[in-house]
């Protein structure tokens, strides 16, 4: 497997949506390359015929008939908003970029 | 009062139910410990005093109208940081929640309101339960009682260190690679993570949600129990709750007996990694379960080997995709916003000035596994090993009833120790992992203390699925074999504060 380069963390940065500083870079490139290292041999099995497990329980969708039901009011869901306006959450630009 | 603190849940419960003690004296003999004690070994991140006080009035006053009383009625309790709490601040010991005040309060937390339970404040925590070190929270680190300067284990450090410091009788956690049994082990409690499915995760702020599990802990086998109880069973608001009976764990911890059983001991938890006197522990306590009348039996777990890898991939993986969430948007921190900037920008701001290291190493590299060219090779991969780890358990539970390992490799670590070696810091998780992939029960508690630096050692129990009934079976008959031939529980040992 590649190593880890200072690019590749600064990709992974962005997708993130890190605003990681410089020295970060350099220290996480440098840790994240031995973490992958070191937990790589995971794909020894790889080839194996194993069928993947993604949850100790096998899941099936739980449905609730479809009727109203108390829930928060806007005041509590709005409670912890670091900005709101007109009962809504108020959010930075989202348009008008490039 | 002093007396009080040294109290189990059950005792506690049982005097206040023959009105020999008010919940009130019992609560504020645990507040006045908290403020003698806490400073040094910081445990709380909040205590909620006036309210742990009306719930305690509450109580006394219920029982002296006659009504029937839950069996923890009155008893304090001291709750992980990561289960909301309406109207009491929840952080997930992390900066960027820091001063949120839910609206709601977690399925847990209702659940133990309704029993009763007398809830001190929340419990300092590895930021967004990712550590094995509680050095992790973004509010300072918590002491091990039994040594100031060494680790209380991780995540739910807080909560393990309140019950070895007598700030409280019983404690939750929660376990997603060991945080509740790790930190049990270290600081000479004991700790059960229920079978997962088995206690609501509604609430409870999610980190890898395939792994998390919300657990008792409690100085005594029969406490964890009576909590087990209070906190388990189905919850329609998780779609991932069990809908079974809980097993009854209560009745296996007050009729502890392992005789005819058949005992597995796990060829794998050895090596090189393993400190001499937690071996040395362990082996007496197999021993001491051979004496009790049980079968023991080697039983080799080849896949558990990978366990630890398998881990550090699904878990930052989830992780990354769980802490989206933490936008800047809804609730939480918001940095840069000036009016310029756009949400993106300040989401990204907000997350680089919000999480601390190990939260962004553990997203990085979730993003890096789950990205397109490397997701076979490694999360799929991990998924793979999960399926070979869960085979393991499955053949091992065709021979014997329950499976024993040491529950840490090592003792309680100095503070700072692996604080920049993140692998030799994973390595503090490595015997409790297997249970999380593959979902089973596992419980710790205390089988010694290791010759070498005189610190707890833990011995893990480890059962199938809805079999959480056997942890208690086994481990009250240790608990019970142990304090008979120490002739005090082992915390006794622990230096005075």
């Amino acid at each position: 497997m590649p190593g880890i380069t200072r690019e590749e963390v600064a990709h992974l940065a962005r997708l993130a949506r890190l605003e990681l500083k410089d020295e970060e870079l350099d220290h996480f490139a440098g840790q994240l390359d031995d973490i992958i290292g070191a937990v790589a041999r995971v794909s020894e099995v790889a080839d194996q015929d194993v069928p993947p497990t993604s949850h100790p329980l096998p899941l099936t969708n739980v449905m609730r008939p479809d009727v109203v039901r108390p829930s928060l009011t806007p005041e509590q869901a709005l409670s912890g908003a670091p900005a709101q306006e007109q009962q809504r959450f108020k959010v930075p630009q989202i348009l008008g970029e490039e | 009062m002093a007396d009080l603190i040294k109290l189990t849940a059950a005792e506690i419960a049982a005097k206040i139910a023959a009105g020999e003690v008010t919940a009130v004296e019992v609560t504020e003999a645990h507040l006045a410990r908290i403020e003698a004690v806490d400073e040094k070994v910081h445990a709380f991140l909040h205590v909620d005093r006036e309210g742990a006080l009306a719930q305690a009035r509450a109580v006394d006053a219920k029982r002296e109208r006659g009504e029937k009383l839950g069996p923890l009625a009155g008893v304090p309790l001291a709750l992980k940081d990561i289960f909301t709490t309406e109207g009491i601040p929840t952080t997930v010991g992390s900066k960027i929640l820091e001063g949120w005040i839910p609206p709601y309060d977690a399925t847990l937390t209702k659940r133990l309101k309704a029993a009763d339970v007398v809830i001190l404040g929340k419990t300092n925590m590895d930021e967004f339960a990712m550590g094995s070190s509680t050095e992790n929270s973004a509010y300072g680190p918590t002491g091990n009682p039994w040594d100031l300067t060494r680790i209380p284990g991780g995540s739910g450090g807080g909560s393990s260190a309140a019950l070895a410091a007598y700030e409280a009788p019983l404690a939750i956690g929660t376990d997603t690679g060991g945080s509740i049994r790790q930190p049990a082990a270290v600081t000479g409690t004991v700790g059960v993570k229920p079978t997962y499915g088995a206690v609501s995760r509604y609430g409870m702020v999610a980190f890898s949600s395939s792994l998390d599990q919300g657990g008792p802990c409690a100085r005594t086998v029969l406490d964890a129990a009576l909590l087990h109880e209070v906190i388990a069973g189905h919850d329609e608001l998780d779609s991932t709750s069990i809908d079974a009976p809980v097993p009854p764990v209560v009745e296996a911890a007050r009729n502890g007996d392992v005789k005819g059983m058949r005992i597995g001991v796990v060829k794998e938890f050895s090596g090189e990694h393993y400190q001499a006197g937690v071996m040395q522990r362990f082996n007496e306590s197999v021993e001491l379960l051979r004496e009790l009348g049980a079968e023991i039996v080697e039983i080799s777990c080849p896949s558990f080997d990978l366990g630890l890898s398998a881990y550090y991939l699904i878990a930052p993986s989830e992780c990354s995709s769980n802490l989206a969430r933490f936008d800047a948007m809804r609730y939480g921190l918001r940095v840069g916003d000036d009016g310029t900037r756009s949400a993106e920008d300040v989401t990204a701001l907000t997350r680089e000035a919000g999480f601390g290291p190990e939260v962004k190493r553990r997203v990085m590299l979730g993003t890096y596994a789950l990205s397109s060219g490397y997701y076979d090779a490694y999360y799929g991969s991990a998924q793979k090993v999960r399926t070979l780890i869960t085979r393991d358990f499955e053949k091992a539970f065709e021979q014997v009833d329950v499976l024993v390992s040491p529950t840490t490799p090592t003792t309680a670590f100095p503070i700072g120790e692996r604080a920049d070696d993140p692998m030799a810091m994973y390595l503090a998780d490595l015997c409790t992992i297997p249970t999380n992939l593959a979902g089973n029960a596992a419980m710790s508690l205390p089988c010694g203390l290791a010759p070498e630096d005189g610190l707890p050692v833990g011995l893990q129990i480890i059962a199938p699925a809805m079999a959480d009934d056997r942890l208690y079976k086994v481990g009250a008959a240790v608990e019970a074999a142990f304090t008979a031939r120490w002739g005090h529980p082992l915390l006794e040992e622990a230096p005075s504060l």
